[in-house]
């Protein structure tokens, strides 16, 4: 920090034996007042939007109604937790949040990795663009529009695979009408929308590697696949590994979005998870209590996994997360 | 990173391999060229199977909503308009809805972006400067927000108890700043704003506000860019606030328009085959043209975020 003569504090002689942080702090307050004004607005926004719900989520731990208020009502301990465990669609709704995310993350993990590869061989620049241009687009796309397109494209009527399915003489099947197929479409559009972008901190990974590693490689005659199994593997393996430890961390922070909207009536036992379950009770059944106490049961749950992974990595690498 | 390589020159007569003495005359051995060979054509035909993949959903979609209405209700479109018509064009921009949908989503995102980088950079710079007092501890209350939130239902009480319900404002304050974007405009600020800029300025008398408007935003530009269309294509695609907060239909965003459109007629499937069969037809050719118009504003600009994007997390990346 620069200190000019100008700028030394008055003060310092009458809260010599108080901290130096106070001192910091008063110095600070006093030379960069502006920016402490500025920083109280989007404070103010954090305070509001993220911190006052916090403080709402009380409710959980109460019976709310709208005439008392959230700190009027009265007490109800853990009632609402209580009758969600004992709720025989719990085991259900937690089966079907881990499996569908724990499907999503192992089937989506490997293929970015594939995909930053083997466009980190090309030296041919035009195609090289093209493929990550066109594979980066559908990150872009908006859920609604991405879950009317796999609608449109597995429609028994409308739809490009049963006319495929036609062509060889396999009946159309109305994929989305059957609860089985729900997880494959739920993963497979989502890797066909995330891959490219996925590969993206890949290819910074491998474009970090230290060239005169490649040409060591070269010098020994190594193939490109050997430059790959003992330089780009190595390479991109820590960043691997923060994105899959991420990746478990957030099990169950799995998206409300596309779930709700590739629901229906006749998929709902595996489509329905928690996130969907929590907006149709605190929403549509106007139960805001439960659905509060099952909004804080997972975000509990997610911060532990977070926090648990982030202690694993530390201990396994060295370093944590944040 | 490969510069012309000794294996690259181009000898006239020469085999694959080169002839004996130019194999023995290369300071270099190269091993299995050929083995090589074959595995760049493997990657090329992994990468073309990757743009197909992601290719042909799309160009499915844009041949449907150019051809024909009885074509695409029987299912013979593939790769190729039909019997091309614009009736799903028309159709699309001369439905009221959709038009109100689209003006309102042009509200959202031109007003959100503004609010959002406004508080982005208002939350950024104060702590991305070594010299503020608090810094750390503003830090730490935003990212902890990324690991745990009161949950949906405390939220929608504090946007009720605040009279947003239903109003414009529950789409844009709400969820105005986005902590990821805090992290980028902070760590930009930390790397390209040299401390030396800011003594000077000092030194000639200007305040921190003076500084952050004539120095540091103007040498912000390429990232206040890429925020600003980072927001802007969050708020374009969103519709789940609006499924929580708005009830008016002249206020809903194009993304609940689409949903309507899109994804619930659809679960409408038991129809009776004899009614309307030409406004069936002409309902199955308006979902393709209504996503293809709702897609391309966000097509045309992404282009952009993508480059600025590639680049900031490879700068990331290198410098740690």
């Amino acid at each position: 920090m620069l200190i000019t003569p100008t700028a030394t504090p008055r003060g310092t002689g009458r809260v010599k034996d108080t901290s130096k942080g106070l001192r910091a702090a008063r110095r600070s307050l006093r030379r960069h007042w502006q920016l402490h004004l500025l920083v109280l607005v989007p404070l103010l926004y954090f305070a509001i939007f993220k911190y006052w719900p916090m403080t709402n989520a009380v409710i959980a731990f109460k019976d709310y109604n709208v005439v008392d208020g959230v700190w009027g009502s009265a007490w109800a301990g853990l009632d609402h937790f209580r009758r969600f465990f004992d709720n025989p669609i719990f085991w259900d709704l937690l089966q079907n949040t881990f499996l569908l995310s724990g499907y999503a993350l192992v089937a989506g993990f490997p293929i970015p990795i594939i995909l930053a590869l083997a466009l980190n061989e090309v030296r041919q620049r035009f195609f090289k663009r093209t493929v990550q241009m066109v594979t980066y687009a559908p990150y872009f796309i908006s859920t609604v529009v991405v879950v009317a397109m796999t609608i449109l494209f597995l429609s028994p009527r409308l739809g490009l695979l049963n006319a495929a399915l036609g062509w060889v003489g396999i009946d159309s099947i109305d994929f989305l009408s059957q609860a089985e197929f729900f997880r494959h479409i739920y993963v497979f559009s989502d890797i066909w929308q995330t891959t490219g972008y996925a590969a993206v901190i890949y290819m910074a990974a491998l474009a970090g590697i230290d060239p005169t590693l490649y040409e060591a490689a070269k010098v020994d005659g190594a193939s490109r696949l050997q430059k790959i199994r003992h330089i780009d593997l190595p390479g991109i393996l820590p960043t691997a590994t923060v994105v899959l430890i991420l990746g478990v961390g957030s099990v169950m922070a799995i998206g409300f979005e596309k779930a709700f909207l590739l629901q229906n009536t006749l998929n709902l036992s595996q489509a329905e998870i928690i996130a969907t379950y929590t907006y149709k009770i605190g929403l549509l059944n106007a139960d805001f209590s439960q659905a509060s106490a099952i909004g804080l049961f997972n975000s509990v749950i997610n911060l532990v996994l977070l926090v648990s992974v982030h202690l694993i990595a530390k201990r396994a690498t060295g370093r944590g997360l944040f | 990173m490969s510069a012309p390589t000794i294996e690259r020159r181009p000898v006239k007569g020469a085999s694959r391999f080169g002839t004996k003495t130019q194999r023995a005359n290369r300071p270099v051995r190269i091993k299995e060229r050929g083995v090589d060979r074959v595995f760049m054509v493997g990657v090329y035909i992994l990468l073309t199977t990757f743009l197909l993949a992601v290719l042909l959903p799309i160009v499915y979609i844009v041949a449907s909503s150019f051809s024909d209405p009885r074509a695409v209700s029987a299912g013979r479109v593939t790769l190729w308009p039909v019997g091309f018509t614009l009736d799903g064009y028309i159709a699309v921009l001369s439905d009221p809805q959709i038009l109100t949908g689209f003006g309102n989503s042009f509200f959202y995102t031109a007003v959100g972006t503004t609010v959002s980088l406004i508080l982005t950079v208002a939350l950024a710079y104060p702590i991305s400067r070594r010299d503020f007092w608090g810094r750390s501890f503003i830090a730490g209350a935003v990212v902890f927000t990324m690991l745990f939130a009161g949950g949906l239902i405390p939220t929608y009480l504090v946007v009720q108890e605040l009279g947003l319900l239903d109003t414009r404002w529950s789409l844009i304050f709400p969820q105005a700043i986005g902590v990821w974007q805090v992290i980028l405009a902070m760590a930009f600020f930390r790397v390209s704003i040299p401390d030396e800029l800011y003594e000077a300025a000092q030194l000639d008398g200007s305040s921190d506000l003076r500084f952050l408007w004539s120095v540091v935003l103007p040498l912000s530009k390429p990232l206040l860019a890429v925020i600003a269309l980072m927001y802007a294509i969050t708020q374009w695609n969103s519709y789940f606030d609006a499924l929580l907060y708005i009830r008016d239909p002249d206020l809903a965003p194009l993304q609940i328009v689409l949903r309507n459109i899109l994804i619930l007629n659809q679960s409408v499937t038991g129809m009776d085959a004899a009614e309307m069969l030409r406004r069936q037809e002409l309902a199955d050719l308006l979902r393709y043209s209504l996503i293809v118009v709702a897609t391309v504003p966000v097509m045309l600009i992404y282009p952009f975020v993508a480059r600025y994007f590639t680049k900031g997390v490879m700068i990331g990346a290198v410098k740690g």
